[in-house]
């Protein structure tokens, strides 16, 4: 497994609350993870940490090998791309111009805008599906149209990770399978590394190369969905009680909780708890 | 209203730019002492000491650099502001920075007595800074850093608080009241060349210093993470347009005194002609400015003929309108 971003006793702290703890985290290149984790577990801190969007406490990220606090965040922002949670754009500002924002890192003071930056572009609108709405303020799409035109920038950043915060959310559920669809043909076709929180447990284990189960400031669990997810991690992780069974589509791990809810089988009883 | 193309954006700004010209004439020329474009080309090329040459080239000529310097500059640090604080009501009058630059000049001239240039000048960037300064620790301690809401908050009791502390200045030396009174108005006539120049230099690097940071701006108006992902050294730019801000609003109100509204105004008009790309926004937000001042300038001569009204009324009379326009349109728009 060739590693793409390496954590090192990194320790993320708000205030005075410690978040993350002593992490060492591995992340193969290549591969789609998924940080899962219940609310408040600190996942989505811990991807803004490995951003360099939030500084550690201590410890290090490394990327490739070195530590991201010794790197220019130029240099960074050519190898690793980020789409925060709920992005906004100015008022006003279009598809195309979104978009070509994502070159930002590639241009200089002598450089300005070149054919490759033109391709880029385009290529990213083209993955994206945004060729004819690229004239259309980013304000005026629809949810799922407005996520993809926020992926396609990063896109055009034309790095070889990409990191994204909740990517889903506020997706009704076609749109987010558009937008996992296509990060995992990214993934397939340009063998980028993804790195994404999704709450989502059951489309992280259909998407996720690599699970990164998140609890109390540290990593409990790591690996293949159908290696790691079960009964007894989500207990831990969710505090829930589920039954993990095989989704009969993808044959990757499915998790049905427990709870209360309107049961038509005999075992209404034994489903209620 | 929006021109789309690169080259509407270019006859665009170029007309404006012409217009602006045009204005700088019509500053030259009309006013209470009766003159023509003839007595106006005479009083540079064939001055006969004639009243009518000595108002020119003495009172109508450095009126007329002054209102398109200060416009220019005002309106460019609200465009700043704006993208900084993402507070589509930010302008150095709202933020506080023209009080806090006023308040400095009141004190050099009450408690200090200076009446040099460089030192009205040196103290007018001090106050510009001060305020400037306090507002955004104001705007940033507590819960959730800072914020459109917290920021605005702070400018306002900053603002409040430097025209209170001028107000009492006065009221204890009431003797120079009138001397300073119709200054802290905000004006651009009666004031020398001199001053003019000696604060180009400063006012001359904000602007370059604006157009050279518009298409980092771009990339900050995309909120702070995507900047930061992006690449952007945010801390370094944020940085940059506050000294930019300081250096351009501390040196019109040293020039000015302490003129509202144009900083608001303007860049929400420019931004309805050419977009909200940076690059065009800051020159064309220079010349729109300048444009606003000239002609404000030009009418506050003919409002209350024969006396003068300060200029920074007129542009109140404008802009309060404006203002409530922007606030009614929504504080979340943006």
């Amino acid at each position: 497994m060739t590693i793409s971003i390496e954590t090192k006793e990194l320790s993320i702290s708000y205030g005075e609350t410690l978040i993350i703890k002593e992490l060492d985290l591995k992340i193969p290149k290549g591969e789609i993870t998924v940080f899962i984790g219940a609310n408040g577990c600190g996942k989505s801190t811990l991807l803004r940490s490995i951003a360099r969007l939030l500084k550690p406490k201590s410890g290090s990220v490394l990327l490739d090998g070195k530590a991201i606090s010794k790197l220019s965040t130029k240099e960074i922002a050519k190898k690793m791309a980020i789409l925060p949670q709920s992005p906004t754009a100015p008022e006003g500002l279009t598809v195309l111009q979104l978009v070509k924002q994502g070159r930002y890192p590639h241009q200089t003071w002598l450089r300005q805008w070149s054919e490759e930056d033109e391709k880029k572009v385009n290529d990213a609108l083209k993955a994206t599906r945004l060729e004819d709405l690229k004239d259309r303020p980013v304000d005026s799409l629809s949810g799922g149209q407005r996520q993809r035109a926020w992926i396609a920038m990063t896109l055009a950043q034309d790095t070889e990770i990409i990191l994204l915060d909740e990517p889903t959310t506020y997706l009704d559920m076609t749109h987010q399978i558009e937008i996992l669809d296509l990060l995992f043909e990214l993934n397939e076709q340009k063998k980028r590394t993804v790195v994404m929180v999704l709450h989502d447990l059951n489309l992280a284990c259909r998407y996720a190369h690599n699970i990164v189960a998140i609890k109390n400031q540290n990593v409990c669990a790591q690996g293949k969905p159908e290696h790691v997810i079960n009964c007894s991690l989500v207990k831990n992780v969710f505090d829930m009680d589920c039954e993990v069974t095989m989704d009969p589509l993808f044959g990757t791990p499915l998790c049905i909780p427990y709870g209360k809810g309107r049961c038509i089988l005999d075992k209404a009883a034994a489903v209620n708890g | 209203m929006l021109l789309k193309s690169s080259s509407l954006k270019l006859a665009g700004l170029l007309a404006a730019i012409i217009l602006m010209l045009l204005l700088m004439c019509a500053s030259v020329i009309f006013g209470y002492t009766d003159t023509n474009l003839q007595m106006a080309i005479d009083a540079f090329t064939n001055n006969n000491g004639s009243n009518e040459h000595i108002i020119i080239q003495m009172v109508r000529l450095p009126r007329a650099l002054i209102a398109s310097v200060v416009g220019a500059s005002l309106a460019i640090a609200g465009v700043l502001m704006q993208t900084l604080t993402k507070n589509p009501l930010a302008s150095p009058g709202i933020l506080g920075i023209n009080a806090g630059a006023g308040f400095a000049v009141v004190v050099a001239i009450t408690l200090f007595s200076i009446d040099s240039t460089q030192g009205f000048n040196a103290l007018a960037f001090l106050g510009a800074a001060v305020a400037a300064i306090s507002v955004y620790v104001i705007g940033s301690v507590g819960h959730g850093g800072l914020t459109p809401m917290k920021l605005t908050l702070a400018g306002a009791a900053m603002a409040a608080m430097f025209s209170s502390f001028t107000q009492g200045l006065l009221v204890l030396n009431d003797a120079l009241l009138d001397q300073v009174l119709f200054w802290l108005a905000g004006s651009v006539s009666g004031r020398k060349l001199e001053t003019l120049v000696s604060v180009l230099p400063y006012i001359g690097v904000g602007w370059l210093g604006s157009l050279m940071i518009s298409g980092k701006m771009n990339i900050l108006a995309m909120g702070e993470d995507v900047a930061k992902g992006l690449g952007l050294n945010t801390g370094f730019i944020k940085i940059a347009i506050g000294v930019l801000v300081i250096l351009l609003a501390g040196g019109s109100v040293a020039v000015a005194g302490p003129i509202g509204f144009v900083g608001i105004v303007v860049p929400h008009i420019t931004r309805s002609i050419v977009g909200i790309d940076h690059r065009w926004v800051i020159p064309m937000a220079g010349v729109l400015g300048a444009i606003l001042l000239l002609a404000a300038d030009i009418a506050a001569r003919y409002l209350l003929m024969p006396s003068e009204v300060p200029v920074g009324v007129m542009t109140a009379i404008i802009g309060t309108p404006f203002f409530i326009f922007i606030a009614r349109k929504g504080f979340n728009a943006r």
